[in-house]
């Protein structure tokens, strides 16, 4: 179990733990504030002189108890209205781990805040009020969850107090929702009942529900797996910068600078350059300072070469036994990000890893409703919030993987060139997610206990 | 051929897991190579603080073995403290590197600033640094902020886009999707970068003792003279300090953050060694800035009103 005391651990103990991305994601009155502020509270990332800002500003506010939403809300215009304006990051740690919050509001511009906060999260977690079960915006939240290709949705099934710990609340809610997600693609779903304002659950496993036997939430938090996904895909090496000293010590050195986007890179490995194609063999591998024969995503490392080949920023390197193939027309699903809408026929800037290049929106075919997950058909434009589906034609060739096989080669920024505003977050290929494959009932073992 | 699997330390869940550490060094070298790919004229802002140490300590490693492409720039408020200035200009000559001053005595001297009535020089920063930004003409501008500092740094982007006056519109940032920065920017705009964003001070603390990152001397526990103001020890000097009505003591004591000597606070302290410093910070009930820091406690929003006007 994990307690304050365990934070006081040797340095080397310490430097052990791993790190795990998750998102939050609830509607207005799920009390998803009060989950984060207990998550904060309980493993000491709440500091005296924090918990005293919030006592003193809740105290002149003439409220009676401290209002946790305070910590979390940090910009004047959120203090003023009560409102989460924008995506927080928080952070907190145990002794096994260090989190990395994405803290994203529930109620205003809720999709793009929403995926911005999924884009790099290895887990979501989903906040229901056990007393009104799925309702739109968990449908919603599900949704982007899986548009997103989160690899882990947590349900927090919350207020579960308020419903008299009754197991068949939550059963049926878990039910529920996990039909709904599985059948969207989500791929591990845990579902956790709890009460955020009593604590069931959340830190402490509860008393008042005997009848579940699964892991709190912080325990899940701490034991769920990551980064597996990124290793067990081929390998993309997107080439960031040329390293070229030419001093007298180093007068040959080339060493092509990047962070290893999926999978593993070897010495001695084959590999191809694209988009020209080129072939070699890897010749050496600096992670950092240290020369390794093997290394692995997200490492950041610098790659050198047997041949001198011509290569540049916004190059990908890869595997010549498993290489993407390159393309000029792009089928992906956008989330439309910006407050100016983007219309058939703009010509904006496709950002790809470390590539950007001209490209024009040649066709938009389907706007989706994520309420009901129903296609408009050809709606013109899209504008903030909305996901849709595009077709662009790049004016040079992108060596881009489906966003399902690869999250970081698969994704890609539209960008307004002439005020450089990012306008849609892109994910290359055709599905909005695998629901049509998906077809399994799940049954009473659906969920993760 | 044999196989060397690096960076694997102790519990980890896959094979191919990465300490928190070196995910967070990872990701911080690859937005270092991301500015060096994407602007003209970067600059690390480097006080000699210990944040902005590990930014060049970064930077090195990201280029290596070839030299850091950007020059540092130093804001320099006149009440500095000398352990500090002689660790940057050392530290400057070690890596051969180009260091920019700018400097608030200066601006104060030419009657472009004056003196506030508190005595306290941080916000007067924010003039020299726009200017210098201007005049240099960077295009980007590396700053040690980390997210766990404050509220309003919470909201911060890696990449933060700031006008022709340098200054930070909370309500207009762009989102930030995976890992794909975006730092267009118009002339005369520039990006101000924070590669330590997701770091918090225990991870800062832990990669300098991982690394062997030496550190001014004022960070570890010894003896100064300090006295009594707005219930923090502030060092006793020329800058200003003690008032009559205060009195100086010799105390046992060190510094968490580097800054101004009118406004950062020292902490009672007998860490002398990394380690001890560790387990101080890990007991802590009080943030940093909460302890040493009398800049951020003038107003509940304090740092996102310096920060709107082009503080980093």
């Amino acid at each position: 179990m994990t307690s304050t005391t365990d934070q006081v651990a040797g340095l080397d103990d310490l430097a052990a733990t791993t790190l795990l991305r998750f998102a939050t994601a609830g509607s207005v009155d799920d009390g998803k504030s009060t989950l984060v502020g207990r998550l904060l509270h309980d493993s000491k990332s709440v500091l005296t002189d924090q918990m005293e800002a919030v006592e003193a500003v809740s105290a002149q506010r003439g409220q009676e108890a401290p209002d946790l939403a305070l910590l979390t809300d940090g910009l004047r215009a959120e203090r003023e209205q009560g409102i989460t304006i924008d995506v927080a990051y928080r952070y907190f740690a145990t002794a096994r781990r260090r989190f990395i919050l994405a803290d994203t509001p529930g109620h205003v511009q809720y999709t793009r805040n929403m995926v911005t906060g999924a884009s790099t999260a290895d887990l979501a977690v989903v906040l229901v009020d056990a007393r009104n079960g799925v309702i739109e915006q968990t449908r919603r939240h599900a949704a982007v969850a899986a548009l997103l290709r989160v690899p882990h949705v947590v349900l927090a099934v919350n207020k579960m107090d308020l419903v008299g710990y009754q197991e068949s609340v939550f059963a049926a809610i878990a039910e529920e929702f996990t039909a709904y997600a599985s059948d969207l693609g989500v791929p591990e779903i845990t579902a956790i009942p709890i009460s955020a304002l009593a604590g069931d659950n959340v830190v402490e496993p509860s008393a008042n529900m005997d009848w579940y036997g699964g892991p709190t939430v912080l325990e899940h938090l701490e034991t769920v797996p990551v980064s597996h996904d990124l290793t067990a895909c081929p390998a993309r090496f997107p080439v960031q910068y040329v390293i070229r000293p030419q001093s007298a010590e180093h007068p040959d050195y080339r060493g092509y600078a990047g962070q290893i986007a999926s999978g593993v890179l070897r010495v001695g490995e084959a590999v191809t350059v694209l988009p020209s194609g080129r072939t070699s063999v890897i010749e050496g591998i600096d992670a950092l300072g240290e020369s390794v024969d093997i290394a692995w995503a997200p490492q950041s490392v610098t790659v050198r070469l047997k041949d001198d080949i011509d290569i540049s920023r916004g190059d990908l390197i890869a595997p010549s036994a498993n290489a993407p193939a390159t393309t000029q027309d792009v089928v992906a699903t956008v989330c439309h990000v910006a407050d100016q809408p983007l219309s058939v026929g703009a010509r904006v800037l496709i950002k790809h890893t470390t590539r950007t290049v001209k490209a024009i929106v040649k066709e938009i075919p389907s706007r989706l409703t994520l309420d009901d997950l129903s296609q408009h058909p050809e709606p013109g434009q899209l504008v903030a919030n909305d996901i849709g589906l595009v077709v662009v034609r790049t004016a040079e060739p992108l060596a881009l993987d489906a966003y399902a096989d690869s999250r970081r080669t698969g994704s890609f920024l539209l960008i307004d060139p002439a005020d450089g505003t990012t306008l849609a977050a892109g994910m290359a290929g055709e599905s909005f997610a695998s629901k049509a494959e998906t077809t399994v009932q799940p049954d009473d073992e659906g969920w993760d206990f | 051929m044999t196989t060397t699997v690096a960076h694997v330390h102790g519990e980890t869940d896959a094979p191919y897991a990465l300490s928190h550490l070196d995910a967070l060094e990872s990701e911080a070298v690859h937005i270092f190579r991301e500015v060096a790919g994407e602007f003209e004229k970067p600059v690390i802002l480097f006080s000699g603080g210990k944040d902005s140490i590990v930014m060049l300590h970064l930077a090195l490693k990201a280029f290596a073995p070839a030299p850091v492409p950007f020059a540092l720039l130093h804001v320099d408020t006149g009440h500095n403290f000398p352990e500090v200035l002689e660790y940057r200009d050392r530290t400057v000559a070690e890596h051969g590197l180009r260091l920019h001053v700018a400097s608030v005595q200066d601006y104060i001297d030419a009657g472009k600033l004056r003196e506030r009535p508190d005595g306290t020089r941080n916000p007067l920063q924010t003039v020299p640094l726009t200017e210098a930004i201007q005049q240099l003409k960077f295009d980007a501008v590396f700053g040690g902020g980390r997210r766990d500092e404050e509220k309003a740094r919470a909201k911060e982007r890696v990449f933060s886009l700031r006008d022709e006056f340098s200054q930070w519109d909370p309500r207009r940032q762009r989102p930030e999707l995976w890992q794909l920065y975006n730092g267009r920017h118009a002339p005369g705009e520039h990006v101000r970068v924070f590669p330590l964003s997701n770091w918090t001070e225990l991870d800062v603390w832990q990669y300098i003792a991982r690394e062997g990152i030496e550190l001014p001397e004022i960070y570890f526990a010894h003896e100064r003279e300090v006295f009594k103001r707005n219930g923090m020890w502030l060092t006793a000097g020329e800058w200003g300090g003690p008032k009559e009505s205060e009195t100086p003591e010799t105390r046992l004591i060190r510094y968490r953050t580097v800054g101004d000597m009118s406004c950062t606070g020292a902490v009672d302290s007998d860490a002398v060694t990394l380690d001890a410093v560790i387990a101080e910070i890990a007991v802590s009930r009080l943030t940093e800035r909460g302890a040493t820091r009398a800049d951020d406690k003038m107003s509940e929003a304090a740092m996102e009103d310096r920060k709107r006007e082009g503080y980093f």
